[in-house]
């Protein structure tokens, strides 16, 4: 395949900027950058979903018809998304037929193209049950669906965008493998990651893209941890200031929680101290989001208690916010804030009918001071200052925006107060690497300043480099939370798999 | 053909909209007079004439105006947190019949007549509430969708009305026609301009569309329904009671509609009858969206739905085109303005 | 109607036992159940129900909730009558209709899927139109009638001679006929796999390389076209002439109906025909006068009906994933 000055915008925001790449038959090539440099871009104008603004694509000598996912797959290119495009209620069959069949026949083959979908399962070593609803997969069949999906449609190609971050180690090794696999029957493969270890390990050849160009090619060979970083970032961004600090007191304690459903908890007990870094790792869908919700005030405990300061609280946000919680919610956009709302009111969201309150009415010009003064001091870069629609910012932007609401205390006076305790699920997700640090730096000047701070994270090196104390969560259990240094990278691998150290020991 | 999302929502598209999409409404009504048979030129004077043209023509408009206000408010307040209220036309009904009901009772009206007032009001208002407070509450305890309900609940409440103006507070000086006893003087609301039939129910709409405003924008409860209405997740995350704020929002917006009815019968007409709102509910939908779902922008769309109608019904009467236009003219608005929002946020792409 | 006078008759009538007579209410509703008229009536009830919820289950199915159909349902009416009136085939006018609502369809899909608004407004905008252009075209065509002109509507299917389908009317065993085709089109198709896809995760659909546009697009003109039979069945088979407010309401039903069916076309039927049997027996006990309750209450049933239908589904509801979520392509 070859890419010839691939040129997109969104608005003011240059994604591609120009880029030329070449493909070679059966290898593996990279494409390394960090969040926001363009790399979801381009797969996605490869494979038909955007139209480029300006540039071409070749796949096999011939030219691939721009914005057309069905010319895309015609020509042996099959994507692996990174959300995967699979419809939970249907089979796992439904959703590898859809679309192999002309529009107009009257009778579905199904006999057929189930043999030749475990035919294609067998040759590639991916197991898998046609019939099984795929709501009631596992992250890792997921995914096994969508490659097969586009190995039953013969790629040729196969585009992977930021494959592992929903697998455990283990997991991740078993795709490395299986892409391997595929390289030696002939397939080409484009692997999308952010992550340079596994990228060095993989990959034939490495593309490093930044802020939407393309800055080197490099073989994976002959290139070094330090070099690429350095490539990716192109910067200097210091890490962040880790303070020493004391541990204190209790602030928050679980004990034997349990939540109900499919992601659920099942008897969780877990102590917060203040100026103490927790951090709860694993897979994503293993109970992260029951634990965050209990802890946001939005999920009650089928079992258990949970108490702040030694209270037990209602299961309202308005309890908890009350108690001093900040909360960090996974989702910006459908859970932090209200887009169609001005930033200022965004940022008294929560205290809109409490403190920013008088009589029923909402202190206006106390509010937009506060706010003006919160996206100052959080750098919030907003069109139109307080009164931009929060829909207007971008994801950094908005993630600041949060954390600025969160960190900041009761009224407008105590800007420098510090909240007891803060609750951040994936605080980092889907940010540049300023903006990462500058959420990680906030995180520990909260901790150094006596906050009880608990993370819940599926990216396992952020865990690494912030947390004093780790736990692992495998379906809704927590191992101990040992402290961080007491963790080895395969131990916490095993754990999150489910295994502990003593079985591996055994077994080995 | 795509949408391609702006950058900046485009503000200055926002106010010219409802007025792009009324010239594109009488661009594509001029087909239906042509259908007709009449003269386009002609025709459209003769609405606004019968709208605009004269004292007469304007009291009439103001007359016509009054509950639709107060039905696009009601709309206008529930849409705008996302409580799809269109059970509208059944809260009118109930709330005249309440407040007859209520003024009807002896014991009652001999109270002093500001007391009575309030008293058939309040009766009205609670009537429209309760009607919407059960689709409500089937929303946010059991999420069944309030469109076929409030829909479902039109038909009932017709039939309900029916039902007792047939019976219990039928009028036995109506000659058999299905009509509640009128209201004696005392109790009808004072007219306004004298030898029209304007009434002092139009103060209580103006006033109550300059309340909702200040509510929404400065309230803590308008900021709570704002935001269950942008996002509802969100608005809970943030410690706003989501199924509270919906109930007290559909108890004001059915209240609100139940005051349309009480003031029709109050102002204008007297005594409640079956035909009483020719589509009043359904008609706040159009202006609500018209409004933008702006309690002062209601106002002004009212006044412009309150001319077609009253326009058309004159028109009618010298040009051979069925009054009907005045629907088709009031829905192709509607779907005028509603592909004119999209502007705002959107570009059209062809590709 | 002999049966039905002698059950409230009791006592008065001669040759009958006056002492173990069972209440009036329970005997009525026996002796209308073994009367062959009323199955009949049941099943004429059902059947724009039938293409009603059909028509708006493969709307939802693709994702799209269509709010027009009490609109379409009001033109299909007048569209298939005004063709038939005209001179024109019986069939003709109900592909007449099936055209109109298409049209009304086309006018939805164009808002609701590239325009992307909200498809409640937009659905009740397409009623209020559909409506009102209906009732002006009436008078246009009719300025000045008193009765509402007639036409010819279909005879019942004698040929038939089965007990209770004979009295119906072709479309009726159209209707029936339907249901199976329309679940074969859905779970055995290509397309009907699309169209399921589309409903539930588009994105998906896009990843195989379908256009989710085109798909909605196509099933809501099909359902919309299903909605204008419906309504076509009411001038040219309940009815032979176009009345004001004769729809009256079915179209809600029909949208509370595809929850209740948990929008599958088996379910449907039996909702329609449970439905039909409901609102035939309310008919005939108003018709049986005397029960003591005012006609009003009985007319309200099938509203009501209605409603603790959706209720009685409320939380098992398994709604397709992407209904009423709009799809923008290229914004991800």
């Amino acid at each position: 395949m070859r890419l010839s000055g691939i040129t997109k915008r969104f608005g003011s925001l240059l994604a591609n900027d120009g880029i030329s790449l070449d493909l070679a038959g059966a290898e593996v090539l990279a494409l390394l950058g960090e969040n926001g440099a363009g790399k979801s871009t381009l797969v996605s104008i490869l494979f038909g979903h955007y139209v480029p603004d300006a540039g071409t694509i070749e796949a096999f000598g011939a030219p691939l018809p721009p914005g057309d996912p069905a010319a895309a797959l015609a020509a042996g290119i099959g994507m692996v998304h990174q959300h995967f495009t699979l419809a939970d209620n249907m089979s796992v069959l439904d959703n590898v037929m859809l679309g192999t069949e002309p529009w107009w026949r009257l009778h579905s083959q199904r006999r057929a193209a189930r043999r030749r979908l475990m035919e294609t399962a067998g040759r590639f070593g991916l197991a898998v049950n046609p019939d099984a609803r795929v709501g009631a997969l596992s992250v890792g069949e997921r995914q096994r669906v969508e490659i097969l999906k586009a190995l039953f449609r013969d790629a040729k190609i196969l585009i992977l965008d930021e494959p592992t971050a929903v697998l455990t180690p283990q997991e991740a090794g078993g795709l490395f493998a299986t892409l391997k696999e595929l390289v030696r029957q002939g397939l080409s493969i484009i692997f999308i990651s952010h992550k340079l270890p596994e990228v060095l390990r993989v990959s034939d050849r490495i593309a490093v893209l930044r802020d939407g160009k393309l800055i080197d090619v490099r073989d994976a060979r002959h290139a070094g941890e330090a070099e690429l970083a350095h490539l990716m970032v192109g910067r200097e961004v210091a890490p962040p200031q880790v303070r020493p600090h004391a541990v204190g007191a209790l602030v928050c304690e679980l004990n034997d929680v349990a939540v109900g459903g499919a992601d659920g908890l099942a008897g969780v007990s877990l102590a917060l101290h203040a100026g103490e870094i927790t951090a709860i790792a694993g897979v994503a869908g293993n109970g992260q989001q029951a634990l965050a919700d209990v802890l946001f005030g939005v999920v009650a405990p089928d079992r258990g208690t949970v108490r702040v300061d030694g209270r037990a609280l209602p299961a309202t946000p308005r309890a908890w916010i009350g108690a001093g919680v900040a909360r960090i919610p996974e989702d910006r956009n459908a859970v932090g804030t209200i887009g169609d709302l001005p930033v200022w009111e965004n940022a008294i969201a929560e205290r809109h009918a409490g403190a920013f309150a008088r009589h029923g009415f909402v202190r206006r010009r106390a509010a937009r001071a506060y706010a003006r003064r919160l996206v100052q001091r959080f750098d919030v870069r907003a069109g139109r200052g307080v009164d931009t629609p929060a829909r207007a910012l971008s994801g950094g932007n908005l993630q600041k925006l949060i954390l600025g609401r969160a960190l900041t205390g009761d009224g407008d006076e105590k800007i420098a107060h510090v909240p007891k305790l803060i609750v951040a699920r994936q605080p980092t997700w889907g940010l540049d690497v300023g903006a990462v640090a500058f959420v990680h730096q906030q995180l520990l000047d909260a901790c150094a300043h006596g906050a009880a701070v608990l993370l819940i994270s599926e990216d396992l090196d952020e865990i690494l480099f912030l947390a004093d104390r780790i736990a692992v969560i495998h379906r809704g259990r927590l191992t101990e939370a040992r402290p961080a240094n007491a963790w080895t990278a395969s131990a916490i691998g095993l754990a999150m798999a489910g295994s502990s150290a003593t079985e591996h020991a055994d077994a080995a | 053909m795509r949408l391609e999302a702006r950058g900046q929502t485009a503000r200055g598209w926002l106010i010219a909209a409802p007025f792009a999409a009324v010239a594109v409404t009488l661009a594509i009504c001029s087909l239906f007079v042509a259908w007709a048979g009449a003269p386009l030129m002609p025709t459209y004077a003769a609405i606004f004439d019968g709208a605009f043209g004269s004292r007469f023509a304007w009291s009439e408009t103001l007359t016509r105006a009054t509950p639709l206000m107060l039905t696009g408010l009601a709309v206008a307040v529930a849409f705008r947190a996302r409580l799809y209220n269109i059970g509208a036309e059944g809260q009118l009904y109930v709330g005249a019949l309440a407040a007859v009901a209520l003024g009807g009772i002896a014991e009652v009206a001999s109270l002093p007549p500001i007391l009575v007032f309030a008293g058939m009001l309040a009766a009205a208002m609670a009537a429209g509430a309760l009607l919407l407070l059960v689709p409500a509450l089937l929303r946010t305890r059991l999420g069944v969708d309030e469109v076929v309900t409030t829909l479902l609940l039109n038909f009932v409440a017709l039939l309900f009305v029916s039902m007792m103006l047939d019976g219990p507070m039928k009028d036995p000086a109506a000659m058999g026609w299905p009509q509640s006893v009128s209201l004696p003087d005392t109790l009808q609301l004072p007219k306004l301009i004298e030898r029209t039939r304007v009434h002092a129910g139009l103060l209580i709409a103006l006033a109550l569309a300059v309340l909702l405003w200040g509510l929404l924008k400065y309230s803590t409860f308008g900021f709570a329904a704002r935001a269950v209405g942008a996002n509802p997740r969100a608005a809970a995350f943030a410690g706003v009671r989501v199924e509270r704020t919906m109930v007290i929002v559909a108890l004001l917006s059915g209240a609100l509609a139940g005051l349309a009815g009480a003031i029709e019968v109050m102002g204008r007409t007297g005594y409640v009858t079956l035909d009483m709102s020719p589509g009043y509910g359904y008609s706040g939908i159009v202006i609500a969206m018209l409004a933008g779902l702006s309690p002062l922008g209601v106002v002004l769309a009212s006044l412009f739905v309150a001319g077609i109608l009253v326009g058309a019904d004159s028109m009618s009467r010298a040009v051979a085109v069925p009054t009907y236009i005045a629907d088709v003219i009031v829905a192709v608005a509607l779907l005028s303005m509603l592909v004119a929002t999209v502007f705002a946020r959107y570009r059209l792409r062809w590709s | 109607m002999r049966d039905r006078v002698s059950a409230f008759g009791g006592a008065k009538t001669e040759g009958r036992d006056d002492c173990k007579r069972p209440a009036p209410v329970i005997d009525a509703i026996a002796s209308i159940l073994v009367n062959a008229d009323f199955w009949s009536a049941v099943l004429r009830i059902a059947t724009p129900l039938v293409f009603g919820t059909l028509g708006v289950l493969l709307c939802e199915r693709a994702g799209v909730l269509n709010l027009g159909i009490e609109g379409i349902m009001v033109a299909g009416a007048l569209a298939g009558w005004l063709v038939v009136y005209l001179g024109a085939g019986l069939w003709i006018g109900v592909l007449a209709a099936a055209a109109t609502g298409a049209v009304f369809g086309l006018l939805h899909g164009f808002l609701t899927v590239p325009l992307a608004l909200s498809q409640h407004v937009a659905g009740l905008g397409i009623t209020l139109f559909a409506t009102s252009v209906s009732y002006f075209a009436y008078r246009v065509s009719f300025p000045s009638v008193t009765s509402p002109p007639t036409i010819t509507p279909f005879v019942e299917m004698r040929w038939l001679s089965l007990p209770v389908l004979a009295a119906q009317t072709p479309l009726t065993l159209a209707a029936l006929l339907l249901v199976p085709l329309v679940g074969w089109f859905l779970y055995r198709t290509p397309a009907g796999l699309a169209v399921r896809m589309v409903g539930e995760n588009p994105a998906a659909a896009e990843g195989q390389g379908l256009d989710v546009h085109r798909v909605r697009m196509a099933a809501i003109v099909a359902g919309s076209a299903l909605m204008g039979v419906a309504g076509a069945f009411l001038t040219l088979s309940a009815f032979n002439a176009f009345f004001f407010n004769m729809v009256n309401g079915r179209g809600w039903i029909c949208v509370a109906l595809v929850v209740f069916a948990g929008w599958r076309p088996g379910k449907a039927l039996a909702g329609a025909l449970l439905f039909a049997f409901f609102d035939a027996m309310q008919l005939r006990m108003q018709q049986a006068g005397d029960s003591g309750l005012p006609y009003q209450v009985w007319l309200m049933v099938p509203y009501l009906l209605s409603i603790l239908a959706l209720i009685a589904v409320a939380r098992r509801a398994a709604y397709p994933q992407a209904l009423m979520k709009p799809y923008v392509k290229g914004e991800r």
